[in-house]
């Protein structure tokens, strides 16, 4: 993927490092490379570098290392307000000192655009986010979502190519979140822009976007369209960070036909599937998503290997059900079972009998 | 709740009128507040509010005359100032009555004073008369003209009944007009002959010059509250601390350090003689002039420039100018049209704060100002202090009073006092 060399490829980092001060590294070896259109986001916890590479993009931070390139050329050296990339700031940053179309106009200005051209332009872009009425009003007469509509109709007014997005939904309430999520995602595609979006939010990440790095500890964990990330983490970060998981430590017994059989640290066996594992003897930490785990014996394949579980804790949470198991001396095993007219609805204290397709259970790193 | 149902003032629950019924609740509260601040609002009233206002009613008061001289200025009611007449013996015998009675009671000389502001050397006539007319006995001494013309040419001059006249009233404008430059004459008011005036040439100066300071603050507190806003928080404290230093040092030492620094045998025109910039016959004059008056004040108002523009910029979030980037502007775009509008507020509170400030300075342009750098307010002190003119240096200090509030007025219009920032 991180192919320097492709022809496709629209932003390039190379061997990115940043150091802020000289003896830590914030962002280590980063490559990454994008094609054109494409929605990429990049997710992480505070600190794993992902804003700072943004920053590095945008031009507002240098790479200590390495190259970065935007359609080709390097832009190391290219100030930012020649990089002409559109970017949408976590706090808006409208400025309050102009009107809504003045802040609009404000790219355009600065790019010598004729003023009728300039409005025509402005008014465009202001429908295009259904803010066309609010042209002659100030950043502060607007609600936070009207506010985040306008940063992202001015970061477009100057049809820029490539846009940035640093945590753009973080103020915003919940259901205002999800409406807006779909409203530039959808933009974003018919417009056909680039965009690279940072958040810290993991559905945010997996419903908007084309692919996901997943960044940990200054380095790129996995890069991957949002369903493989989901289903097929690459190691236990990115499980763990992705979604809810179910971890059981334990020690490869063998490897044959491409399922590791894994003995955990009970002495129980469990069939898995090695993704981070070669050979027998090594540690690893198995991973199950709390929605496969079966414990309805009828739908188990015949001759997997099943774990005995105790349910400690039951809750209704409407669509789904939620229960908390013991496992193999884990008391935070969940499962997660749809809310269907036949599902049973298992009491604290029974005793159950859990299993799982081998592909959905991956041996990762310890 | 249940304003729908009727139409009259929303009544509480007990039925009294809800407004009624929330201002008793409050009235306690209110209470509270004003027993709190009343230690300070009295103190403030007895030792600030009252001498202002009296000395300010000074400008205008007048009731000297009238009070010393009751029968004459009743007497000269009838006398035509135009006519070009002595006015005839009743008003020198009225004259002579109240003068008699002034001077027993030791106060011709004040009243003589205060004419003399307005017409000068009747001081002088006042005292002379004083003296003489106190041993004249008013029945077997008359007629009086011929006698107090004897004692003083003055009383034979048209100009001096004229002042009289004129200045009977209880209450006068002549002050202000003197503070102006004008004088109420017998025909009205009048420009004062060129060497009397100087008011008007101080009071321009002391605005003109309190411009220049609180423009020269400007250009050198921004970029400082700029760095202090924007630098990292251990660093900016340093330099903060910088900032405030002169605060924590006595004005009249640094005024006086900035006289060491500034003569003619100072350590700055020394400096520039060694390094051969200036020619030690020709030394800087930068001192006891309008510069020295600039250099000291700029320096010492310097901090009330930079704390609001700092307050105010620290407000300012870093990512506006990085949008402004991102959007295409460069440096200079981003900052002008970015940044320094939203830095406006700041530099307007700094701006009402040092020009109010130096228009009313009076230290440092006493010490370093010399007679071409003083201020309107040494004019007043010396009005107050030395001359005892009391009402011109109230008139004085009521112009400088009127035209502060004026150009604070012109601000709000103009900018806003809303969006003025302190902190």
């Amino acid at each position: 993927m991180a192919d320097a060399s492709n022809v496709d490829a629209f932003v390039e980092f190379e061997r990115v490092q940043k150091s802020y001060d000289g003896e830590n590294l914030v962002v280590k070896d980063l490559n990454l490379t994008m094609p054109k259109g494409e929605f990429l986001t990049m997710l992480g916890p505070s600190g794993s570098g992902k804003t700072t590479c943004l920053m590095m993009l945008a031009g507002f931070e240098t790479a200590t290392h390495g190259d970065i390139r935007l359609g080709g050329t390097s832009i190391n050296n290219i100030p930012p307000h020649k990089r002409g990339i559109g970017m949408v700031f976590q706090n808006y940053a409208l400025f309050p000192h102009m009107t809504i179309a003045e802040n609009l106009s404000f790219p355009l200005e600065v790019r010598k655009i004729g003023k009728s051209e300039r409005e025509a332009k402005v008014k465009r872009a202001l429908d295009m986010v259904e803010m066309g009425a609010f042209g002659g009003r100030r950043p502060s007469q607007l609600s936070g979502g009207q506010q985040q509509r306008v940063a992202l109709a001015r970061a477009l007014v100057f049809e820029p190519e490539l846009v940035l997005m640093d945590e753009p939904l973080g103020a915003l309430d919940k259901q205002l979140r999800e409406k807006m999520q779909f409203e530039i995602t959808h933009l974003a595609h018919q417009l056909g822009i680039t965009t690279v979006y940072v958040t810290h939010d993991q559905t945010e990440a997996l419903t908007m976007s084309d692919r996901v790095a997943v960044f940990d500890d200054g380095r790129i964990q996995q890069i991957a369209p949002p369903d493989q990330l989901y289903e097929s983490p690459e190691n236990s970060f990115v499980a763990q960070f992705i979604g809810e998981n179910n971890t059981l430590e334990g020690t490869v017994k063998e490897i044959n036909n491409g399922i590791a059989l894994v003995q955990l640290d009970d002495g129980e066996l469990i069939d898995c599937k090695p993704v981070n594992v070669s050979k027998p003897g090594e540690r690893t930490r198995v991973s199950i998503r709390p929605e496969r785990v079966e414990y309805n014996r009828e739908r188990l394949q015949e001759g997997v290997h099943t774990l005995k579980a105790e349910v400690l804790e039951f809750i209704y949470m409407g669509d789904i059900f939620r229960t908390r198991l013991r496992v193999a001396g884990n008391d935070e095993f969940i499962i997660k079972t749809r809310n269907a007219p036949d599902q049973v609805r298992l009491q604290p204290g029974q005793q159950i009998e859990i299993g799982w397709l081998p592909e959905d259970c991956r041996a990762l790193d310890a | 709740m249940s304003d729908t149902t009727h139409s009259g003032p929303v009544l509480a629950a007990d039925g009294t009128p809800l407004k009624r019924s929330l201002a008793r609740a409050l009235r306690m509260q209110k209470l509270r507040a004003l027993m709190l601040i009343a230690p300070l609002l009295l103190f403030i009233l007895l030792t600030f509010i009252l001498p202002v206002a009296d000395m300010l009613y000074r400008s205008v008061d007048n009731r000297i005359v009238e009070n010393t001289l009751p029968r004459t200025v009743e007497a000269l009611e009838e006398w035509d100032a135009s006519l070009n007449q002595l006015p005839d013996e009743a008003v020198y015998a009225a004259l002579a009555a109240d003068l008699k009675e002034a001077a027993e009671a030791k106060v011709h000389t004040r009243v003589g004073k205060r004419l003399n502001y307005e017409n000068p050397g009747i001081s002088s006539v006042f005292r002379k008369s004083g003296r003489k007319v106190r041993k004249w006995d008013m029945d077997a001494d008359a007629p009086f003209k011929e006698k107090l013309i004897d004692i003083d040419e003055g009383w034979a001059d048209i100009e001096l009944w004229r002042t009289i006249k004129t200045y009977s009233a209880p209450r006068t404008a002549g002050y202000f007009l003197n503070a102006v430059d004008l004088k109420l004459g017998a025909d009205g008011v009048e420009v004062r002959p060129e060497n009397e005036r100087i008011y008007n040439t101080l009071l321009i100066r002391t605005m003109r010059m309190s411009l220049i300071i609180t423009f020269s603050c400007i250009l050198l507190g921004y970029p400082v509250a700029w760095l202090l806003a924007n630098l990292p928080t251990s660093k900016a404290n340093l330099l903060l601390i910088l900032v405030l230093l002169p605060f924590w040092t006595s004005l009249l030492v640094r005024t006086s350090a900035w006289k060491i620094l500034l003569q003619q045998q100072g350590v700055i025109n020394d400096t520039l003689v060694w390094i051969g910039l200036v020619d030690d016959a020709n030394r800087l004059v930068l001192i006891n002039n309008e510069l020295g008056t600039i250099i000291a004040m700029t320096h010492i108002l310097l901090p009330f420039m930079i704390l609001p523009m700092y307050s105010v910029m620290q407000t300012i979030n870093p990512s506006y100018l990085r949008a402004a980037k991102s959007l295409g502007a460069t440096n200079w775009t981003a900052f002008w049209r970015v940044y320094f509008p939203q830095s406006v507020p700041g530099i307007g509170a700094g701006s009402i704060l040092v020009f109010i400030l130096a228009v009313g300075y009076y230290i440092t342009p006493a010490l370093v100002g010399g007679t071409k750098g003083t201020f309107i307010s040494n004019l007043i002190a010396y009005h107050i202090s030395t001359s005892g003119n009391w009402g011109l240096g109230a008139a004085l200090g009521a112009i400088l009073l009127a035209v502060v509030l004026i150009l604070y007025w012109v601000y709000d219009k103009i900018v806003g006092i809303d969006n003025v920032k302190l902190g």
